[in-house]
């Protein structure tokens, strides 16, 4: 028994809120699609466009993957055995600063390193090399991908690394094993546990990436499913080829997240302490691992470096008079604030409707939603929001104006796209917390606001200023809801971002991106920075 | 005379504030406890003896050979800690005989080596085992098995037997007492238990607050009254 009699009722309520909202509005989206489908022929035509567009989305995310997870084991065991390295704390920090980025911040700081003007194209010409690498294409979607998903992996894998037993380095140092030893019968083991979970994990971030391929691929031989969704909607306008691709687009998420579930979750990110770790294989390779860790600093911090110097050369002055640029300002913060309230608030039922179910006396309905509400917890991850809009834009058409209701739609969206992060910073506070604090409370009688107020609210107070950070950034990074319904009246930050890109006003674009991108950071990197205690060693522990 | 096993002159270790000081001679073949309370820098002791710990100042001689820039694996030591001796993925077989070749590559004969190491800790026919599936005794074994087939003068365990509950404390302190006379090794353990020491050791070094308070045999260690912090550690303040 963890909450009193008014609390259950209230909670079953919200509950029944949440879990309805969330299906109307997702099962609105895929009722309307349903019924275009059945107006559609297809033909061999539109099944050969749409196997290329397939058979790109994986194979892009595939290699994608690969080169992530690949690099990411240098990087990883380099930073694990030179414990004393210059800078290794902050490289560290490096590495959690594209997580935090938007997409389209992101794809504009590759371009102006990789791009046509960037340093690797000027570098080359220096060498003499004619060639230029260009960033459009499937070469700069997977330069993107691993700008976000190898920094990803390398900590994860760091982590895993760092909760091997410190005995065992001390041990093999009394031993003699040599860094191929050491490599093959200490660290592979402990990587390749974790490998799968990591690979599975950017591989369907990757899948589903709509906005680092919009702005980098985009042609018709560099197209994901998510993309053509919105090129047949929007360029072609050809709801019916829409309808197929989210549909097929439906069928490869519900493919990856089956087949994520079998690889199981990815590790954990956790720390272990206890004794302090000390390597004693670092010594001879503290070269080729600083040249390792030089090279993986310079592709992290190049294009975030080349956002900032050309964001900074951008007329400010005239950025701030612009009136679109307020618009887009005050309607992008209202909807990143709105999404995260309502985030939260959908969240909330999700977390603690099933601790109700768990007691012996739960009704049916209670116990139905138990079980149910979890699974509304991660719903987008199975109906990627391109589909969700795709569906909403196609019945709002029918309304007339699609730009009225696009806030709205918008919102909920954002919303539905932080849940499951939200859900995963509450659920394990809150249940931890709950185990604490609940009996006490309801034996006690504080109950309901007071409650909240007295005893939630001051221990979860870090867990909800998190989750709702991040549900901000998310909403204010997020280009792809917006996108569908893009229209005149309705411009985001991201949107106009965009728009100035698309039309070659690149002193504007960098201006705006690192607004932006200040912005993202503000929100998330406090509460990702503050994580880490700092290691010392001691003496006999 | 011959060279003591261990000889440490004026090593000094710091740790930001604190500052360790060991000075001591320790002859061949002898058992010696390390005693003393938390934080006086027993482990460390053992880390400067191991070359895991690299001494501000002062010299570390074993066998009469300065152990100065030697990496852990060419010094004639081997080291058990409480724990983790043992990779958790690797058979029991595989973790001794990685005391025979450190990459693991091992002939008929490392094999029978092995063999014979784990009859020896009395843990015959487990080479396949791995060590989720052994007893925390049992795996202390191994460790030793491993420290067997080292074949390494010295031996330096680190509390060995805190993990273990007490039939099995005294089987193992029974066990490393045979192996010790059949070795002829230098042993060193670190114990927080007055009975460890009287099961196996014949000196005690006794450690407080970053040097060696006491170095003398047994009976007389067993026997002390003073200074406090050995009577504590005997459980005989406060009476």
């Amino acid at each position: 028994m963890l909450f009193a009699r008014a609390e259950r009722r209230m909670l079953d309520i919200a509950g029944g809120l949440a879990l309805g909202g969330v299906v109307v509005f997702v099962g609105a989206a895929i009722a309307v699609l349903l019924g275009h489908a059945g107006a559609s022929g297809g033909g061999p035509l539109l099944d050969a466009y749409i196997g290329r567009v397939a058979r790109f989305t994986l194979v892009q995310a595939a290699l994608s993957t690969l080169l992530s997870v690949v690099l990411a084991i240098p990087v990883a065991r380099a930073l694990a055995r030179q414990r004393g390295f210059p800078g290794r704390v902050w490289i560290i920090r490096l590495s959690v600063v594209p997580l935090g980025l938007p997409a389209l911040v992101a794809a504009l700081g590759v371009i102006e390193i990789w791009g046509r003007q960037g340093v690797v194209n000027d570098l080359l010409r220096l060498a003499g090399l004619q060639n230029s690498v260009s960033v459009y294409g499937l070469a700069g979607i997977l330069i993107a991908h691993v700008f976000f998903n190898l920094p990803l992996a390398a900590r994860f894998l760091l982590a895993a690394l760092d909760r091997i037993p410190p005995e065992y380095w001390l041990s093999s140092a009394n031993l003699g094993m040599g860094g191929g030893a050491v490599f093959r019968l200490i660290e592979w083991p402990v990587i390749r546990r974790v490998l799968p979970g990591i690979a599975g994990l950017v591989f369907m971030l990757c899948a589903t990436s709509f906005t680092i391929v919009l702005t980098l691929g985009g042609g018709p031989a560099a197209t994901t499913i998510e993309v053509a969704i919105y090129q047949a909607l929007r360029f072609d306008f050809d709801p019916e080829r829409a309808v197929l691709l989210a549909f097929l687009q439906i069928a490869v998420t519900a493919a990856l997240l089956w087949l994520l579930s079998l690889f199981g979750r990815p590790p954990e990110e956790g720390m272990t302490a206890g004794r302090a770790i000390r390597r004693f294989d670092g010594r001879r390779r503290r070269l080729s691992d600083g040249l390792v860790l030089l090279l993986f600093t310079l592709f992290t911090a190049a294009p975030l470096a080349a956002t900032l110097v050309s964001g900074l050369a951008a007329d400010f002055g005239r950025l701030a008079a612009d009136p679109m640029l307020h618009r887009a300002l005050a309607t992008s913060l209202a909807i990143s604030l709105a999404s995260a309230v309502l985030s939260i608030a959908i969240a909330l039922p999700v977390v603690l409707v099933p601790r109700l179910a768990e007691s012996g006396d739960a009704g049916a309905a209670t116990r139905l939603m138990g079980g149910a509400l979890p699974a509304v917890g991660s719903l987008i991850l199975l109906v990627p929001p391109v589909v969700v809009a795709t569906g909403w834009f196609l019945m709002l058409r029918v309304l007339g104006e699609t730009g009225r209701f696009a806030p709205f739609v918008v919102t909920a969206l954002n919303a539905l796209m932080a849940l499951p992060f939200v859900v995963r910073v509450l659920e394990p506070a809150y249940r931890t917390h709950l185990s604490r604090t609940a009996r006490l409370a309801l034996s006690l009688g504080v109950t309901g606001w007071r409650r909240f107020l007295h005893i939630d609210w001051p221990a979860l107070k870090r867990p909800f200023l998190t989750a709702f950070a991040f549900a901000m950034a998310l909403s204010l990074g997020d280009l792809g809801a917006v996108a569908i319904f893009g229209a005149e009246g309705f411009v985001t930050l991201p949107w106009l971002l965009y728009s100035r890109m698309a039309s070659y006003r690149t002193a504007d674009a960098a201006g705006i991106a690192l607004i932006l991108g200040v912005l993202c950071l503000l929100l998330t990197l406090p509460s990702t920075a503050a994580e880490r205690p700092t290691e010392r060693p001691r003496p006999d522990a | 005379m011959p060279d003591p096993a261990i000889r440490l002159e004026d090593v000094s270790v710091r740790f930001g504030e604190k500052r360790l000081a060991f000075d001591c001679a320790i002859p061949a073949g002898s058992a010696v406890a390390v005693a003393g309370p938390s934080g006086a820098g027993k482990s460390t002791l053992f880390n400067v003896i191991a070359g895991f710990e690299k001494p501000a100042s002062g010299s570390v001689t074993l066998f009469g050979e300065d152990m100065a820039g030697r990496d852990p694996a060419d010094r004639p030591v081997s080291i058990v800690f409480q724990d983790n001796n043992l990779f958790a993925h690797l058979s029991a077989a595989d973790n001794i005989g990685l005391g025979i070749d450190p990459g693991l590559r091992l002939d008929a004969a490392g094999r029978r080596r092995v063999s014979d190491a784990l009859a020896r800790v009395g843990l015959a026919g487990y080479e396949k085992r791995l060590p989720g599936s052994l007893s925390g005794g049992e795996r202390q074994r191994v460790a030793l098995a491993r420290a067997l087939v080292r074949r390494r003068p010295i031996l330096l365990l680190d509390e060995p037997f805190a993990a273990l509950d007490p039939a099995m404390r005294a089987d193992m302190a029974g066990l490393l007492a045979e192996l010790h006379a059949e070795t002829k090794s230098t042993l060193l353990f670190i114990t927080h238990q007055p009975e460890d020491i009287g099961r196996l050791a014949g000196r005690v070094l006794f450690l407080e607050a970053g040097r060696i308070l006491l170095d003398a045999a047994v009976e007389d260690f067993l026997s002390r009254l003073d200074p406090p912090a050995i009577a504590k550690f005997l459980g005989r303040s406060g009476s």
